[in-house]
C-alpha cells in the first residue's frame, strides 16, 4: 500500500505488529452475524477493519501482503498468543480487547513519538486505537459493574486471559521502546479499569514457567491452526481469486 | 509557469480535477472537501502522480477513490496516472473544509467538531453510561471537545445522546436527538 521506505525495515517487528493486527482482525470478524446486538456487531466489525488496515500497511513493509497473510504456515506467524484466543463469550472478547487495545495504544503512542519506521503508521493508528480502547473500557465497566451474571462472566474472562498478557512485554527485535515502562503503564491502566468495574485484578502469573507466550517465536495455541485454516482456505483453494 | 510554492498551473488544475471527484461513500462531498487529496506532481507532459491519504488506515473506499481519480485525470488527457497512498502526516477530521462540514450537515450527518487549542484539560472519571463522547483514553485535545455538544443535523438541537461509538462506517458514531428523536450519524473526531 505504501511506497518502499528508504531505510531497511525491521522485519521482525513489522511481522509481529502486523500479525497481531491481522489475527485479531480475523477473530473479531468472526462475530459478524453473532454479536449480541446490532450496534455491537457493527462496532466489532469496524474495529476489525481498522486492524486489517494496519495489518496491510505493516505486512506490506515486509513483502506481499496477500502472500504473507494467506500462504504462511502457522509457525511463521509472529502474533501474540493473546490475539489468537477464541472469541469465547462476549466477556472473553471484551477482556481480550481491553488487554490488547491498552497495550497497542500505549505502544503506538510511544512509536508515534519516535522517528523510527513505524512512526507514520503509529501516528495514524493510535487515533483509531484510542476508540478501540475506549470501547473495551466502557464494556468492561458495564459488564463488571452490571448484573451478577455479567460480573461473574467478566471476572472469569479477565482471569482466563491474564496468563497471556506477559508476552506483550517480551523484547522484539527492531521495536525500540522501553518495555518495562510500557508494562508498568499497562498494569496501572488495566488495573484501574478493572477496579472501577468492581472486578478483582487477576493475581496469577503473567510470565515465566507455566504461563503462555511464545507466539513471537512462532509457537501458537491449538485453536490458531483452525483459525488459519479458515482464514487461508479460500486463497489457497483459488489462488489469485478476487472480487 | 511555476508559482511560489513550486506548483505549476497545470498541476493546480489537475489537483482541482482530482479534488472534484465525489467521495464514494459520502457522495455529497468531494475529495478536496474531505481533505484527502494531498498533492499532484507532474512527472512528464502526460504523466502524473497523485498523493492520496486515507481517512482511516483500513478505509475500504480508498481503492475506489484511486480508480475514480485515475478515470478523471485520464479523461483530462493524462496518459499515465499513479495514485500513491501517503500516511504522513496523519489525516484529521480538522482537514475537512468548512464547505465539507456544511454539506455533511445537509446530508444528515453531524460534522466532526474542530479541536480547540491543545492544553491541560480536566479529566473526569467515573460515569459508566455512554453519554460521553470521544475516547476517554484519547489525546488531551479530544477532551476539549466535551464542552462543545454535537448538534442534531435535522433540528439543530444540542441535546443529543450517544447510541454507539461505531456506526455505518468506522468514521462515524451513531447518536440520537433527544429533541426530535431522530437517530443520526456523527462524523467522529479523529
Amino acid at each position: 500500500m505504501t511506497a518502499a521506505p528508504a531505510t531497511p525495515v525491521p522485519t521482525t517487528a513489522a511481522l509481529a505488529l502486523g500479525d497481531d493486527a491481522l489475527v485479531l482482525s480475523h477473530r473479531l470478524g468472526e462475530w459478524a452475524g453473532h454479536a449480541p446486538v446490532l450496534e455491537e456487531e457493527v462496532a466489532l466489525a469496524n474495529i476489525a477493519l481498522d486492524l486489517l488496515g494496519q495489518a496491510r500497511v505493516l505486512l506490506s513493509m515486509v513483502g506481499d501482503e496477500d502472500e504473507l497473510a494467506y500462504l504462511r504456515e502457522e509457525r511463521s506467524f509472529r502474533n501474540l498468543q493473546l490475539v489468537e484466543q477464541p472469541n469465547g463469550d462476549f466477556a472473553h472478547t471484551i477482556a481480550r480487547q481491553l488487554y490488547f487495545s491498552t497495550y497497542q495504544h500505549l505502544l503506538y503512542t510511544e512509536l508515534a513519538a519516535g522517528d523510527g519506521q513505524f512512526a507514520g503508521l503509529a501516528a495514524k493508528a493510535v487515533k483509531e486505537v484510542a476508540y478501540h480502547r475506549d470501547h473495551a473500557e466502557q464494556w468492561t465497566l458495564r459488564l463488571g459493574d452490571g448484573t451478577d451474571a455479567s460480573r461473574e462472566r467478566m471476572q472469569r474472562a479477565t482471569a482466563a486471559l491474564w496468563r497471556f498478557t506477559g508476552e506483550m512485554f517480551q523484547p522484539v527485535e527492531g521495536l525500540d521502546v522501553d518495555l518495562s515502562a510500557l508494562e508498568a503503564a499497562w498494569l496501572e491502566a488495566v488495573g484501574g479499569v478493572l477496579r472501577r468495574a468492581t472486578l478483582t485484578v487477576p493475581e496469577g502469573p503473567r510470565s515465566g514457567a507455566w504461563t503462555a507466550g511464545a507466539g513471537r517465536q512462532g509457537v501458537h495455541t491449538e485453536s490458531f491452526g483452525r483459525m488459519l485454516a479458515e482464514m487461508q482456505h479460500l486463497h489457497r483453494s483459488h489462488p489469485g481469486a478476487s472480487w | 509557469m511555476v508559482t511560489a510554492t513550486g506548483t505549476t498551473a497545470l498541476e493546480a488544475e489537475l489537483l482541482g480535477i482530482a479534488g472534484s471527484v465525489p467521495d464514494p461513500e459520502l457522495p455529497a462531498l468531494t475529495l478536496r472537501e474531505l481533505g484527502v487529496v494531498r498533492a499532484v506532481h507532474l512527472r512528464a507532459a502526460d504523466s502524473v502522480e497523485v498523493e492520496l491519504t486515507p481517512t482511516y488506515t483500513g478505509c475500504p473506499a480508498l481503492e475506489t477513490m484511486s480508480l475514480d481519480i485515475e478515470r478523471a485525470l485520464h479523461a483530462h488527457g493524462m496518459r499515465e496516472v499513479e495514485v500513491r497512498t501517503v500516511l504522513v502526516p496523519a489525516w484529521s477530521t480538522d482537514d475537512i473544509t468548512d464547505e465539507g462540514r456544511r454539506k455533511l450537515r445537509e446530508f444528515g450527518i453531524a460534522p466532526p467538531r474542530t479541536r480547540a487549542a491543545a492544553g491541560p484539560v480536566p479529566l473526569s472519571l467515573g460515569p459508566t453510561r455512554i453519554a460521553d463522547d470521544g475516547p476517554e483514553t484519547g489525546s488531551a485535545p479530544s477532551r476539549a471537545l466535551d464542552a462543545d455538544p454535537v448538534h442534531c443535523p435535522h433540528c439543530g438541537s444540542p441535546d443529543t445522546e450517544l447510541l454507539s461509538r461505531f456506526s455505518s462506517t468506522a468514521c462515524k458514531a451513531l447518536r440520537r436527538c433527544l429533541a426530535c428523536r431522530e437517530p443520526f450519524d456523527h462524523f467522529k473526531e479523529l
